[in-house]
């Protein structure tokens, strides 16, 4: 593959030809704005943001899809650049709603995030402002689409990586936004709430439900680990709040990336539910009651080791787990065959 | 699986065969989609029309059950056009004049008349399996909850092993598994004939080495399947059952015949997470932690060992599974003194072979797929590269076998079961979710045809009915079933289908015959 160098703010770099001018600056540590651009998806060049200088150029090109050309000299930050890029986000500013005290994406808003570094207030234009009411006729994903600022990122993600195209634009000009065909709620829209387009969504515009008012990005810790249902074994980030989990992300690498199915993103309610058993039972009298824990083990010990003796090894049986740890269905392997003195341990791997 | 998920994206052509795997596995049905958009062929075998179906190029909606004859039809158009990869057979595989022999009547045209489907897209199909540079192979449930289930995946590895497409990046045969840890249970032994790694304890040598690692003498005798423990249960020679995190009531077939078999045991022990169907019939239920409070590994359908971390303190008194059996052991006499899951692995990794380089250091960026033998050694992402484990791979002859039980004049519809996209098993945890909301209930699947010969409206109550039980369900009028089948879940417990499959087994696997059994529907 040939080559391609060009100067980047007084940096030589070299990178393989059809590079665009944002990867090329990213893989070597310029970091440049951008809004709608995301590398899993079709390149689309409408935010502007990431706009840069390019010597001779009359115009500024869009970073993210423009390839790089032999001996471009370019400059991410000179005057004109942050001009361009203030005066884009003052209009987007213009229409956004003045919600940041109660906005969901506060702490992890691209939006906030670039007005502040770019010094952006919201006062320059006061432009006439959205009316859309709140969508959210479904347990899950609310979409504010006074907030959306149209990147398309949803929508190419819903069409591109999940194959749904629940979610197009609709309209022109300063109607437009984003809708399901028909626009009625997700839920008759072929969505299976799989929650990619929240995942993408730049500002707060795509929200989860269930998440409201709970608790602010960094209010929560994460941590990493393995979906508990299906076989795929997706990487999850548990969002921890006041020792409970408040939320799920997608790992964000591995095998699934920034993708879960509706289980593994919305299915973790179970986790806190009221009806978890706290306590071991007992039945007493024909009656489960709850008992404490060397109560309910002594006499499970005694019970199996009677049957053990009397009617030896092979008369009980063990199921172990799909769903428990390799280290817990080990232990059980061990415990049924050493302690138990059977064979008889099996599981559900046959359904 | 014998390759990666990640593979699947680079294959040119997929056949994907009983896998409802938008559903049941949407994030690979998404590299499936991905290998769709590069231009790859897929080719979905399933009695329904699943959506996977929508997205291929090609659906064969054969009739339920006849797999072996599509099959074994496909190998007979193989061998007969020249089209097998003879280097591949001559020096890696046996058996092929007694596969010849076996195929030799599955003529596209017989295979028409029982399965459906036409004879060219049969031989079509077969031309494009064999011919792609890179062909794979996913099968889920739908091929393997059969009484010939066995013999269907055999049926399938003919099909594979002739065209040699396995072994390679982007090749093989992958079976989805449902379970997040199913792969993990199989490989620690959670079995009744082998140890860890598939070591089987009626081997001298392999019950001496446990012996010697766990310090006295072991079983040699292998053990009863669940299925054969209920019947045992029932004919009370098993006394006594620890039941860890399942919920056979409610997920075996013939269900009712698993609730009186637990109902006679002298003494039942479940440990779970919630008060299940299956805890409900106990005598003590132990309280366990869900997978947010605790440490540990799983190991997913691409034997990728992955860790598992502790988010949540534990809810109220509940402990880890692992902690509980250690403290029975404890009062039976084997000490169990681990402080920390990760001793426990260290333990299970000096006994099992391919899990013997990993340590949880090296799983903790993004896991190990097994074999993974040497601590040097960077896992294994597609198996039989060069060779077989058991040398030459070996063709079977294989037969269609009827199913145990089709409809008839006084049970005239065929029930399929499976599961749906916005649940999960027996529903005990998505059904404390905000997914009941947009799921709430079961609703079974009927054609056009069959409501309308019924008098059935969207949405009309009915009571469906095998010869084992009855439960009362919505109907959903769909295009998805074929006239002639209908289609339930098993995720809602008010609508217990498993109270009608079929508990006829596959014998060599012991698998139920969950997808096809008769049942009636009467409008209520
Ligand atoms: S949740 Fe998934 S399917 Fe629904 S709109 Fe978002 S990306 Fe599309
Ligand atoms: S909803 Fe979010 S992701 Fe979609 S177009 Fe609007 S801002 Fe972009
Ligand atoms: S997120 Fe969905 S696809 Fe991924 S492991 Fe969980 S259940 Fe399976
Ligand atoms: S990020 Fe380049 S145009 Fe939007």
């Amino acid at each position: 593959m040939s080559e391609v160098t060009i100067i980047m703010n007084e940096q030589a770099i070299t990178v393989p030809a059809g590079t665009t001018i944002l990867t090329a600056a990213r893989e070597n540590g310029i970091e440049i704005p951008t809004l709608c651009h995301d590398p899993e998806v079709s390149r689309y060049g409408g935010c502007r943001l990431c706009v840069v200088e390019v010597a001779g150029w009359g115009s500024l090109p869009a970073a993210c899809v423009t390839e790089v050309r032999p001996d471009m000299v370019i400059e991410t930050e000179s005057a004109r650049v942050l001009e361009a890029r203030r005066t884009i986000l003052e209009l987007l500013l213009a229409n956004h709603p003045e919600d940041c005290l109660t906005c969901e994406k506060t702490g992890a808003c691209a939006l906030q995030d670039y007005a502040y570094r770019y010094g952006v207030r919201r006062d320059a234009f006061l432009g006439e402002r959205q009316n859309h009411p709140l969508e959210a006729d479904n347990p899950f994903i609310i979409r504010d689409m006074n907030k959306c600022i149209l990147c398309g990122k949803c929508v190419r993600v819903c069409s591109e990586v999940v194959g749904r195209s629940a979610i197009d634009f609709s309209h022109r000009g300063f109607r437009a936004r984003v809708a399901t065909a028909l626009d009625e709620g997700l839920q008759q829209s072929g969505c299976v709430f799989c929650g990619s387009c929240l995942e993408v969504c730049p500002v707060g515009a795509l929200t989860e439900k269930k998440g409201r008012g709970k608790g602010r990005p960094w209010e929560m810790t994460s941590v990493t680990t393995t979906c508990p249902y299906c076989g795929v074994g997706c990487q999850l980030k548990l969002q921890v709040k006041n020792q409970r989990v408040i939320g799920a992300r997608a790992g964000g690498s591995g095998l699934n990336g920034r993708h879960l199915c509706v289980k593994g993103r919305f299915g973790h309610g179970f986790i806190h539910h009221p009806d978890r058993l706290k306590k071991p039972l007992l039945r007493k009298e024909g009656v489960l009651q709850e008992v404490s824990w060397s109560e309910a083990l002594a006499y499970t010990a005694q019970r199996l080791s009677q049957v053990k003796q009397q009617s030896g090894g092979a008369a009980i049986g063990v199921l172990a787990s799909a769903r428990i740890s390799n280290e817990e269905n080990y232990l059980l392997n061990k415990f049924a065959r050493r302690v138990l003195a059977t064979n008889n341990l099996d599981h559900c791997a046959r359904l | 699986m014998t390759n990666s998920i990640d593979e699947i994206a680079g294959a040119d052509f997929i056949l994907a065969i009983g896998s409802n795997t938008t559903e049941a596995h949407p994030i690979i049905s998404l590299r499936i989609r991905r290998a769709v958009q590069r231009g790859a062929t897929l080719v979905v075998v399933d009695p329904r029309k699943t959506e996977l179906a929508e997205l291929a190029g090609q659906h064969l909606q054969l009739v339920s059950g006849t797999d072996i004859i599509l099959l074994n039809s496909l190998v007979h158009v193989i061998l007969e056009e020249g089209l097998w990869n003879q280097e591949f057979v001559q020096s890696r595989c046996e058996g092929l004049a007694e596969l010849k022999q076996a195929v030799e009547p599955y003529t596209p045209k017989y295979a028409e008349q029982l399965t459906g489907i036409p004879a060219a897209v049969l031989q079509q199909t077969a031309r494009g399996y064999a011919q792609a540079a890179k062909a794979t192979v996913v099968y889920t449930m739908g091929l393997t909850q059969h009484v010939s289930g066995t013999d269907n995946v055999l049926a399938l590895t003919n099909l594979v092993l002739l065209c040699g497409q396995i072994g390679r990046e982007s090749t093989g045969i992958n079976p989805l598994r449902g379970q997040n840890n199913v792969q993990g249970a199989c490989d620690m032994g959670a079995l009744p004939n082998v140890f860890t790694g598939y070591q089987p304890v009626a081997d001298d040598a392999c019950r001496q080495k446990f012996a010697e690692a766990w310090g006295g003498p072991l079983p040699a005798q292998p053990g009863l399947t669940l299925g054969q423990m209920m019947d045992a249960a029932q004919q009370e020679t098993l006394k006594a059952m620890y039941i860890v995190g399942e919920n056979p009531v409610l997920a075996d077939a013939d269900a009712n015949h698993v609730a009186a078999a637990l109902a006679k045991l002298d003494f039942l022990v479940v440990q779970d997470i919630f008060l299940t169907e299956t805890a409900k019939l106990a005598d003590v239920v132990l309280p366990a932690v869900s997978f947010a409070e605790k440490d540990g590994t799983f190991t997913n359908t691409e034997r990728r060992v992955q860790r598992v971390r502790q988010a949540v303190p534990p809810v109220g008194d509940s402990l880890a599974d692992w902690q509980i059996t250690s403290a029975l052991s404890n009062l039976l006499g084997y000490p169990m003194p681990y402080g920390h899951p990760e001793e426990i692995f260290r333990e299970l990794v000096k006994v099992t072979p391919s899990y013997a380089g990993m340590t949880y250091a090296r799983l903790e960026q993004a896991g190990i797929q097994w074999p993974c033998p040497q601590a040097d050694h960077p896992g294994t992402p597609f198996l039989h590269q060069g060779e077989f484990v058991r040398g030459k791979g070996k063709f079977h002859a294989v037969h269609y076998l009827s199913p145990a039980e089709l409809p008839d004049e006084q049970y005239p519809l065929l029930l399929n079961t499976g599961r749906r996209l916005f649940h999960y098993h027996t529903g005990s945890m998505t059904l404390r979710t905000g997914l009941q909301e947009i799921c709430p209930e079961e609703r079974l699947d009927i054609s056009l045809q069959d409501a309308a010969a019924l008098g059935l409206n969207q949405g009309e109550r009915v009571r469906l009915t095998s010869r084992r039980g009855t439960v009362i369900s919505s109907v959903h009028i769909s295009d998805r079933v074929p006239q002639g089948m209908v289609f339930a879940s098993f995720h809602f417990p008010e609508v217990a289908i498993n109270q009608l499959t079929n508990d006829a087994r596959c014998p060599k696997s012991n698998i139920s015959e969950f997808k096809i059994c008769a049942v009636k529907i009467e409008k209520i």
